[in-house]
């Protein structure tokens, strides 16, 4: 099919004013940014359903001259969904707002801490940092009990809380 | 044979309901379920060892050709009587091994019982991708069981580490499963064994394989996970560690032997590694002194040796393992279950601090002394009859390399006698008493065990003797899996107990004398050891190469995500240029010819729409930038209409309005201006990527046009809609009816956005109220009778609202158009189907109805106009789309097909119903819910907030999610 001039002109330029604000820190202009990439491409989508025609309605026009229905529906819940979604980001602004003042795009805290954290801390237990007789089964040659290895916990970490609960001993004995 | 794995899943299903109703007594019928397996087993016997076989075949993938094939021979007989009795019998041991108020234990009978069923499928599977699945269910459940209640550190760690190396091998058999079954063009386990084929694909697919059966059965260097498995409770090491699941990788070995020994590298892999593993084992489990851990290297030693006789390719030898392996399972599990019954009695399984207990409980010393016979390979045990059967046949030449035999002989003479000291070290350890100590310790048995306690290791115990002495009678079996190798010896030795003075029996005695020579020395061994400990080793091994992905994790994830979104969308974008950019570039088809212009009327809009979009980067003030975005859509909804997409051009100009009424609802409460954040260098940067995404998307549009060179697929639909679909507008057709299933999909979607911005306003609740007057409110004030509507008012409610914010003008208007336009959403709905409109269309013009009251009425305006939940709405709509499937799917039809039903009625005339209105109704609902559930969120909440001067600031113990 011959494509015209004008679509993929209006598409290109849509897409780069809505990539332009999407690379924004304010989340405002994200949600344009986003707005316009919706629209650019539900216009792209229904630029490759090929030339004009008639409206896809049996009646009005004959099957011939109907322009393609298919990318039609498929554009058709996707402007509701583009509602959706921006009615949803309007709120995640609307809460950063309310709760810190803010409405930017943050630096991610977590991805900095990882930044930072040298290798070696990678495992918070290592077990070539415990004694030998104090490492897990098959590093030594006899089974710890709970009790020793939240011993060593506490050691050597003290003040950190423990992800173990725990267990009240079941009558006595151990397995 | 499906039939009891079905029952296999059936009762893992009910087993913690089971063990809720009657406790532990419920193990005691669980156990019925392996006994019934192993009753079916054993019924075949005459069958199998006749030469027959039992097979069952049922479809499961057809269209990826796999099937159930399941298929008892004496060499899956063998196993499958080992995994079905010894879990049967650990089943019955578990009712008295838990205490009455024990937890966890309802999930431990669940995972337990659907281990054995795997494990049963494991042995029963023909088919090469079923076998890896239950291959891998087996190490899952493994897993959760080594994992327990994954409370305690140890026993996480202990299951994550077998799960890494169980899984890493089963991900690599795979591989090999896959490479066999291209190279010998069969993924029938009885036809690759038969006739694997050849070629690199095949000698690699073999060790890939082996990897698998190596890691699963804790060979040298993947045997620390076993030890460290031994956090699990008794019965597991006795069933899992013992009987059943690391004797996957023996049974794999031993089933592809008779085709694949005499592929390079297959003997020195398992030969070699199984005898590494025959000794690392026993040498360590001679320094133990928690008898669990002792058995657990014992196990590790014994695997290596069924390694060694299995995987020889020999028929003399085959025989031996087979039997080999029917004792090791007996003994082990016996002295596995004879440990927890001394834990269970004295709180203890630390061979130092046990004394004399042979005295005090006589009848568990029997059963313990006649397993712990049968490990050393005395007589009249089972397990004397499989080592003397592997000492004959090695000494006759079991191996087609003579030098080979004799090495791998006097391995296995070495190994035997670790194994007949260690077992020494074991009896002595649990049962003598010990010069150190008192002559009975601990002083107080806990808890004796009771009969039904002592029945199940008994049983093992007897069986081993029963089975040693009439050893002839396994016979019929290891022959029939042994003579499809080939022959090395003379003639073949059959199984049994005497035959005569020969050099085999001269080997068990010098086993036996040097276990009894290291058990006597085992104080200066024990030094020895101490000494000479070994610095480096393979779990060692494994918990540094654990570290280093982790360092690299760290150093990847460090190095690459500093933490800006931008810069990773911008990356993000930078790759979609580089690689599909480049492809368009130099290998799409791009058009011949061009054309300016449907109608000259598109150029004029796209140049409106693009300064639009031009003037949406350039302001800074909030409300302005979003009107310009706005104009945007507009211009798209008219160059919708002129492309003839009316259905397109109604929804997109209903949407923009309600955007922009919900953009002004929110921006009212933020500054005016936007910030400006980024330095000048930061923007050239984004204006160079956003320019180049404009113009490959621009290049993608043109290409993607000339692109199209098949017939589309909707050129039927015109057809389809109206004599399927039963309407004539084909865009709605195709919602409501051809791609229901798509339109089902989104407006769910619509459901969670809308769920999520409420749950995004209300802070401190999930959802809000909604706000009516109070009743004397509205009476007094507007002389309101009763339900019905205020005659001195205009609006229901509007009363409510500040005198400054009423317009009097507006609230006119909004009661004479309210009711019209409801009327006019709905008749939007039932003539979608034949002419523009429909669902979507319908709830967007009936959510712009309640905007209109709550704009000029307030927020109690829009709980009069709309006293319902939007929940309610939204669950309602996805009731009646959904139901509508449902129903057609009752009726005998596809889901969500349509029906049409024509009758005649007296006043209407003709009447045309065609149910995917239902379906449209649905989507009208989900629309009102939503427009609704973002009015009273970002409209009503946020005046509420204002007017009640709410608190942003958390009280001291309350929690914001941010």
């Amino acid at each position: 099919m011959t494509p015209t001039v004008v679509l993929p002109v209006i598409i290109g330029g849509l897409y780069a004013a809505g990539v332009y604000l999407l690379l924004d820190r304010s989340l405002t202009r994200v949600l344009l940014g986003f707005l316009l990439l919706g629209n650019a491409t539900n216009l792209l989508l229904l630029s490759t359903g090929g030339a004009a025609g008639l409206a896809p309605i049996l009646g009005v026009a004959e099957p011939e001259e109907m322009s393609d229905p298919l990318p039609q529906a498929l554009i058709l819940t996707a402007i509701v969904i583009t509602f959706g979604i921006a009615a949803f980001l309007l709120a995640i602004i609307y809460r950063s707002w309310r709760l810190v003042r803010q409405e930017v795009v943050g630096v991610d805290e977590e991805d900095r801490r990882v930044a930072r954290r040298s290798g070696t801390d990678a495992d918070e237990m290592d077990p070539d940092d415990l004694a030998p007789e104090d490492r897990f089964p098959a590093h030594a040659d006899s089974l710890h009990t709970d009790r020793h290895v939240e011993e060593l916990l506490d050691r050597h970490y003290a003040g950190i809380p423990s992800d173990d609960v725990d267990l009240p001993p079941t009558q006595g004995r151990r397995r | 044979m499906t039939t009891l794995l079905l029952l296999h899943v059936v009762a893992a299903v009910l087993a913690p309901v089971l063990v809720r109703w009657w406790g532990r007594q419920a193990f005691l019928v669980l156990a019925l379920v392996p006994a019934a397996a192993f009753g079916w087993v054993v019924a075949q016997w005459a069958t199998v060892t006749g030469g027959g076989e039992v097979r069952e075949a049922t479809p499961w993938v057809p269209a990826l050709d796999l099937t159930i094939t399941l298929r008892l021979d004496p060499l899956a007989l063998a196993f499958a009587g080992l995994v079905t009795g010894v879990g049967a019998l650990v089943l019955l041991y578990c009712a008295r091994y838990f205490e009455p108020g024990d937890e966890g234990v309802g999930r431990f009978a669940g995972n337990l019982t659907a281990f054995a069923g795997s494990m049963l499928g494991l042995v029963l599977a023909d088919d090469l991708l079923l076998l890896y699945v239950f291959w891998e269910l087996t190490t899952v459940f493994s897993f959760l069981l080594i994992g327990g209640s994954g409370t305690r550190v140890a026993a996480r760690r202990a299951a994550g580490q077998a799960l890494v190396l169980t899984t890493a091998g089963g991900l690599a058999m795979l591989l090999g499963l896959i490479m066999i079954g291209e190279s010998s063009g069969s993924y029938l386990l009885s036809e690759v064994a038969a006739d694997p084929g050849g070629g690199a694909l095949l000698v690699g697919g073999t060790v890939l394989v082996l990897v698998g059966a190596i890691t699963k059965s804790a060979m040298v260097p993947f045997h620390f996970w076993l030890p460290a498995a031994m956090e699990a409770p008794t019965p597991v090491s006795a069933y899992l560690h013992a009987a059943a699941m690391v004797k996957a990788g023996v049974y794999l070995v031993a089933r592809l032997a008779p085709g694949f020994a005499d592929v390079p590298g297959w003997r020195p892999i398992v030969l070699g590694l199984g005898l590494a593993t025959m000794l690392v084992g026993g040498y360590r489990a001679l320094r133990q002194n928690d008898l669990k851990l002792l058995l657990a290297f014992g196990t590790v030693s014994q695997l290596g040796f069924l390694m060694v006789l299995v995987g020889a390719g020999s028929r003399e030898l085959a025989a031996a393992g087979l039997a080999m392996t029917v004792a090791h399972a007996l003994f082990k599990s016996t002295l596995f279950l004879t440990v927890g019954v001394i834990d269970h009695a004295t709180g203890t399984r630390d061979l130092r601090a046990l004394s004399g207990l042979g005295r005090r409980l006589p009848a568990l010393a029997v059963v313990g002394g006649l397993a712990a016979a049968s490990m050393a390979g005395l007589p009249p045990l089972l397990g004397f009859v499989g080592k003397e059967a592997a000492f004959t046949a090695l000494w006759d030449g079991g191996l087609p390399d003579r030098t080979a035999a004799v090495t791998v002989l006097v391995v296995l003479v070495l190994g035997s006698a670790l194994t007949a000291g260690y077992t020494a070290r074991f009896v002595w350890g649990a049962f003598a008493r010990k010069p150190g100590l008192a002559p009975t310790e601990p002083a107080e048995l806990v808890h004796p065990p009771g009969p039904l306690f002592l029945a199940a290791p008994a049983v093992l115990a007897l069986t081993g003797l029963v089975a040693g002495l009439a050893s002839p009678l396994l016979e019929p079996l290891a022959a029939g899996y042994a003579d499809t190798l080939p022959l090395l010896a003379a003639e073949p030795e059959e199984l049994g107990l005497w035959h005569g003075l020969q050099p085999a029996l001269a080997l068990s005695a010098v086993t036996l004398l040097g276990g009894a020579a290291l058990f006597a020395g085992r104080a200066a061994l024990t030094r020895f050891q101490q000494r000479h400990a070994v610095g480096a080793s393979a779990d060692e091994g494994y918990w540094n190469t654990m570290q280093a992905l982790d360092r690299l994790a760290v150093l990847v994830t460090g190095t690459t995500q500093r933490g800006s979104l931008p810069a990773y969308l911008g990356t993000i974008l930078v790759v979609v240029l580089a690689l599909p950019g480049s492809v368009l570039l130099f290998r799409a088809p791009w058009p011949g010819e061009w054309r300016a212009w449907d109608t000259p009327i598109q150029a004029l809009v796209g140049a409106v729409v693009l300064v639009a979009a031009a003037l949406a980067l350039r302001i800074r003030q909030r409300l302005s930038a979003v009107l310009v975005v706005g104009v945007t859509g507009y211009g798209l909804a008219v160059l919708f209409t002129l492309q003839g997409a009316p259905d397109l051009a109604l929804t997109q100009f209903l949407v923009e309005t309600l955007t922009l009424v919900v953009f002004v609802l929110v921006l009212r409460k933020l500054p005016k201006d936007i910030t400006e954040r980024h330095r000048p260098r930061e923007r050239a940067v984004r204006g160079v990527i956003a320019v180049a995404v404009g113009v490959f998307m621009a290049a993608v549009g043109a290409v993607a046009l000339s692109a199209r060179t098949a017939e589309p697929v909707s050129v039927d639909y015109p057809e389809a809609a109206y004599d399927f679909g039963g309407g004539q507008n084909i865009v709605n057709v195709t919602l409501v009816d051809i791609r229901a299933w798509d339109t089902l999909g989104e407006i769910s979607l619509l459901v969670v956005a809308a769920t999520g911005v409420a749950s995004l306003v209300f802070l401190r609740r999930r959802t809000g109220t909604v706000d009516r007057l109070a009743p004397g409110q509205v009476d007094e004030q507007s002389g309101r009778r009763g339900r019905r509507a205020p005659r001195r008012q205009w609006l229901a409610a509007s009363i409510a609202l500040a005198p400054e914010r009423r317009s009097v003008v507006l609230e006119v208007i909004t009661r004479i158009l309210f009711h019209t336009i409801v009327v006019f959403s709905v008749y939007l709905l039932f003539s979608g189907h034949n002419d523009p409109g429909g669902g979507f269309a319908g709830g967007l013009v009936a959510g712009l109805s309640l905007v209109l009251r709550y704009l000029a009425g307030g927020r109690y305006e829009l709980g009069e106009a709309a006293p319902v939940d939007p929940g309610l709405l939204l669950g309602a709509g996805l009731l009646f789309s959904g139901g509508t499937g449902v129903v057609g799917l009752a009726l005998g039809a596809e889901v969500l097909q349509t029906a049409i039903l024509e009758t005649t009625l007296p006043v209407l005339g003709d009447v045309k119903l065609v149910t995917s209105l239902f379906f449209d109704i649905g989507v009208y609902l989900i629309v009102v819910g939503l427009v609704l559930d973002v009015l009273r969120s970002l409209g009503a909440e946020l005046d509420r907030q204002v007017e009640e001067h709410d608190p942003i600031d958390a009280a001291p113990d309350e929690v914001i999610l941010r």
